[in-house]
């Protein structure tokens, strides 16, 4: 079997990746697919922990955090889209209405 | 054997993380998700968990990547010429110092505090490689689910309710006269 650790720097990694998406992309869905990312690196993490002990509640959590997260895409993508209706833009520098 | 398959499909989902992150067109960050996703799911079957694996096919990527694409295609976003890759160069700069100031700390936490051998974890479970020969990991993930977890689940499918009439009321076309 393989070392835990592994899994689990790989989830970092993913996570590091989505980070990076959030902070340095300047289109609204990109932004929102980068934190699907990092929502799949902590269902990587649930999963690995729940093998390496045995049990099954990390596994329960994962199906939980991935109904939250459809029911957030669905929402998020509304959103986004009333953005564009308003604004005609999904680039966020251009949203700066409430910047000082 | 399992190292070279961890290896593989782990690469693939990082080199694929990766081309969702720096690709020009958000059309194509959306299809390498989808194969993120896809190889996120061979890690699941990796760790055994074949149930949340298929769950993992059906829900990401056969219906939020799905959503995504939706909305790419009806507002057009693949043919936006002034969409930039990234922003100004400070945030480019100090967006790469965080990730990798974070990344090792957060990898080597997790890593070194939860020691390699399962036995130094704590208090270990029942489901173990000789239970899940013998109980499918469905039937186990029903048992749980169904008993300790019921409370949740019902406030997820009560979540989801809320979630579809927010979004069916944000997305409604007004009638103003613009529209």
């Amino acid at each position: 079997m393989i070392p835990m650790s592994y899994y689990l720097v790989l989830s970092a990694l993913l996570f590091g990746v989505g980070i990076l998406g959030v902070l340095i992309r300047r289109n609204a869905l990109v932004i929102f697919m980068s934190i699907e990312l990092m929502l799949n690196a902590v269902n990587l993490t649930f999963i690995t922990l729940s093998r390496y002990m045995e049990t099954l509640h990390g596994q329960i959590y994962v199906f939980f955090v991935m109904t939250v997260a459809a029911a957030e895409v669905a929402v998020g993508l509304a959103i986004i889209m009333l953005l564009f209706r308003n604004w005609g833009t999904a680039n966020i520098d251009d949203i700066n209405l409430m910047k000082w | 054997m399992e190292l070279f398959l961890f290896i593989v499909i782990g690469g693939i989902t990082l080199i694929s993380s990766l081309f969702v992150v720096f690709q020009r067109s958000p059309l194509y960050s959306a299809f390498f998700l989808i194969l993120t996703f896809l190889a996120m799911a061979g890690l699941y079957l990796m760790l055994g968990a074949e149930f949340i694996a298929i769950i993992q096919v059906i829900v990401y990527a056969g219906a939020v990547m799905v959503l995504f694409l939706f909305v790419i295609m009806l507002l057009n976003l693949d043919k936006e010429k002034h969409d930039q890759l990234t922003g100004h160069w400070m945030q480019k700069f100090f967006g790469f110092v965080i990730v990798v100031a974070l990344v090792p700390l957060i990898g080597l936490g997790i890593s070194t505090t939860l020691l390699y051998s399962g036995s130094q974890l704590g208090a270990k479970g029942t489901y173990g490689l000789q239970m899940a020969e013998r109980v499918s990991n469905t039937k186990a993930v029903a048992a749980l689910l169904f008993t300790d977890y019921i409370l949740p689940f019902e406030i997820t499918s009560i979540l989801l309710l809320v979630a579809m009439i927010g979004v069916v009321y944000l997305a409604k076309r007004t009638k103003n006269i613009n529209t």
